[in-house]
């Protein structure tokens, strides 16, 4: 095992399956000459050289729309948003195109698409700069979205996108990138939809994905500190497909559930997740669902109120305490 | 990928700099002494205004993307210069010089950039996202390109609205590959909109050329052909030149309703924003020629000089008021308060912000 920073461990995933299969290309702003806009690519353009990584001009829509084309033909791009906010110049070919091929040629068309990059807020870079599209993606149908919180999972996670026959959006975190966790040496996935439980516990459930199970993990830790209270975190990893079965099981232990995101509260992952609970779970709540995300508002630029607008530990804490009471 | 044969570039970048050839030029003739001198105090002040702001960015004070200006101070100034009444402006996310230009105060710019509630956007929008709608200043967009097809309807409204007016929509040399600008463009020759799309050419989008980003014939502006638009390439360097052919397009644009695009070769610099250790892909050198031998502030400053129009102390008066200016808005920008938690969700929507018996809306709006 080796201990590798997250930015690390999805350029490792890279590597890893640059050299593991030819047909993979990396695609994106600034991935080659340049390094990648955070790095996350960084020496791969020497390694691999310019016919695997491909620095493309600032067309989200054509580039984007290049790669579905491309993976129809069997290649497997894996294309970086600089942010995923830039999806949205590129949302038809994003949805309507890679979401829809396969149905629509009645699965005579796969479509292996990688998308990744990173999808978050808490950086200061205002409202256009700061969406997490995960819920959004995942409600259609065709489409595959992984939040990857943790090193290992990062890398698990990209490998069995890059593997994966559907696209697959994979969302990371710029305010992660730094983190470090183990990582095993030897070749390993992580198979979508399937959920972690990070931490355990009995007392309460919390249901969480990308950063925020970071956060949860530290509010765990207070709750138990300074309340006496077992929490378990359950790390959703991917959010289509869903890991209902982990949540559930979680739940029937604990009876209680606390979901948290950073995304905006109104159809956001955990309105999913708190109806799944309920319509199978209802018996087994001691308490009524508690959520914690973002303000409900275009992300401020004010870093000190973009910090209060995203979910912290403090706010876990006290919501927790609420669903526990 | 396809090399043009000729670069289509202005004839005056090829020569050393030196005294204007468009001194005469009408638009520029015309200037009082005032106007002039004032048109030189504006660039002075956006000069000043950034170089204060690297030091604040530095401080841990401004957070996020900071994309300069230095440099390129003669394309907002000469082209904003010109604008009248009902000529409006929208640019990308490399905004304040722009926003100085149409005469926004240092004080709410610098305060915007420290996230306050005395901010041009009450600490809302940051770096990239200045707005001025009382100035005919638009934003401040952080998406490349998305401000095309806004300044098209900009320009839209205008012609709708009877007016003898434009919009002038500035992007960058990578800005030019969005869908977006192309859809503009066609949009803008189809409806004969009074139209000026400014192309900021500071050779380099990020860390990548405009050789590795673009595919083109000669030059940027000539894409217009396609879209039967006239075009013009503009030495960026120059204010005076930056005038005189803007004019030729603003004329078009009030007087035939008809788009422009125009090319104007700048250079930045800084790196793409403070995040950029600008290291990998240009030389220092470069950067060193530039400042030397092009700089837009010092090169009107020589025009000045030598029209007597300035003296040496005059403009040491002008450098000096501008650098305590910005350091008076550092000053602002530290003691101004913060938006509160409860601001977050206000200016969501106009309804919700202007509760009263006229609102008819029902529901949950913003939730929890
Ligand atoms: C749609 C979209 N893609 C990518 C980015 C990230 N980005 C911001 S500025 C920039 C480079 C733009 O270069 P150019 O158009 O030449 O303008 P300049 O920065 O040189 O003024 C990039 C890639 C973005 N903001 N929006
Ligand atoms: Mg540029």
């Amino acid at each position: 095992m080796a201990v590798i920073s997250y930015r690390e461990a999805l350029r490792a995933a890279m590597r890893e399956e640059l050299k593991r299969d030819d047909k993979v290309v990396i695609m994106g702003e600034e991935v080659a000459q340049f390094n990648g806009a955070y790095k996350v690519t960084e020496g791969l353009l020497k390694e691999f050289g310019p016919k695997r990584v491909v620095d493309t001009p600032i067309s989200e829509a054509g580039f984007i729309g290049l790669g579905i084309g491309a993976s129809m033909l069997g290649i497997r791009p894996v294309m970086e948003l600089m942010f995923w906010s830039f999806s949205y110049v590129a949302f038809d070919q994003i949805v309507n195109n890679a979401g829809n091929i396969r149905y629509m040629s009645g699965g005579l068309i796969n479509c292996p698409i990688v998308i990744r990059g990173p999808a978050n807020g808490g950086t200061n870079v205002g409202a256009t700069h700061s969406h997490t599209p995960e819920a959004i993606l995942a409600s259609h149908p065709g489409i595959k979205v992984v939040c990857p919180a943790t090193p290992y999972d990062a890398k698990g996670l990209l490998k069995a996108a890059i593997r994966d026959n559907d696209p697959v959006y994979v969302m990371e975190n710029t305010i992660l990138y730094n983190d470090k966790g183990e990582v095993p040496d030897e070749d390993y996935i992580v198979p979508l939809g399937v959920a972690d439980v990070k931490r355990v516990g009995t007392d309460l459930t919390i249901v969480a994905h990308g950063r925020a199970v970071i956060t949860s993990l530290k509010a765990a830790e207070i709750l138990e500190q300074e309340h006496g209270v077992s929490v378990e975190v359950v790390d959703l990893r991917s959010i289509r497909p869903l890991d209902e079965e982990t949540i559930l099981a979680s739940v029937r232990k604990t009876h209680r559930a606390l979901l948290v995101e950073e995304n905006k509260p109104f159809c956001g992952v955990d309105a999913q997740v708190a109806y799944l609970i309920q319509s199978r779970a209802f018996d087994e709540l001691d308490a009524p669902i508690h959520r914690v995300s973002s303000i409900d508002a275009p992300q401020i630029y004010c870093k000190r109120m973009e910090d209060q607008q995203l979910p912290d530990v403090n706010r876990v804490v006290r919501e927790a305490l609420k669903v526990l009471a | 990928m396809a090399k043009p044969a000729v670069l289509t570039h202005p004839e005056s970048l090829k020569r050393p700099a030196g005294p204007s050839e468009y001194a005469k030029d009408p638009v520029n003739a015309s200037m009082s002494k005032a106007e002039k001198i004032a048109l030189y105090t504006k660039m002075a002040r956006i000069r000043h205004f950034e170089q204060r702001c690297i030091r604040i960015y530095q401080q841990g004070k401004i957070g996020g993307f900071l994309h300069l200006y230095v440099g390129q101070e003669a394309v907002a100034a000469g082209t904003i210069s010109l604008l009248g009444k009902h000529d409006h402006i929208i640019t990308g996310y490399r905004d304040h010089g722009h926003g100085l230009m149409v005469g926004m105060g240092m004080n709410e710019c610098m305060a915007e950039l420290t996230g306050r509630v005395t901010g041009c956007s009450q600490g809302k929008g940051g770096s990239m996202h200045y707005f001025a709608p009382d100035k005919n200043y638009w934003g401040g967009h952080g998406i490349v390109g998305g401000q095309a097809p806004l300044g098209t309807g900009l320009a839209y409204a205008v012609k709708y609205m009877g007016l003898k007016g434009s919009c002038l929509a500035y992007m960058g040399d990578g800005a030019v590959n969005q869908g977006a600008v192309h859809e503009a463009y066609n949009l803008a020759a189809l409806w004969d909109l009074p139209m000026i799309f400014v192309i900021e050419n500071n050779g380099y989008s990020m860390g990548t050329s405009q050789e590795r980003s673009t595919a083109h014939p000669g030059c940027l502006a000539k894409r217009a052909e396609g879209y039967g638009m006239a075009w013009d390439v503009i030495n960026g360097h120059d204010v005076y030149e930056v005038r005189a052919k803007t004019a030729i397009a603003l004329k078009r644009a009030h007087e035939e309703s008809k788009p422009t695009v125009l090319e104007i070769f700048t250079y930045r610099y800084f790196g793409h924003s403070m995040a950029d250790p600008d290291k990998t892909y240009r030389d220092k050198e470069e950067i060193k020629e530039y400042r030397e031998k092009k700089d837009p502030v010092l090169a009107f400053e020589q025009e000045l000089l030598r029209e007597k129009v300035l003296t040496a102390e005059l403009s040491q008066q002008i450098n000096d008021a501008a650098m305590a200016e910005a350091d008076k808005a550092a000053v602002f920008a530290d003691e101004s308060p913060d938006p509160t938690v409860a601001d977050i969700t206000k200016h969501i929507y106009w309804e919700e912000d202007n509760r009263g018996p006229d609102t008819t809306s029902r529901g949950t709006i913003i939730f929890e």
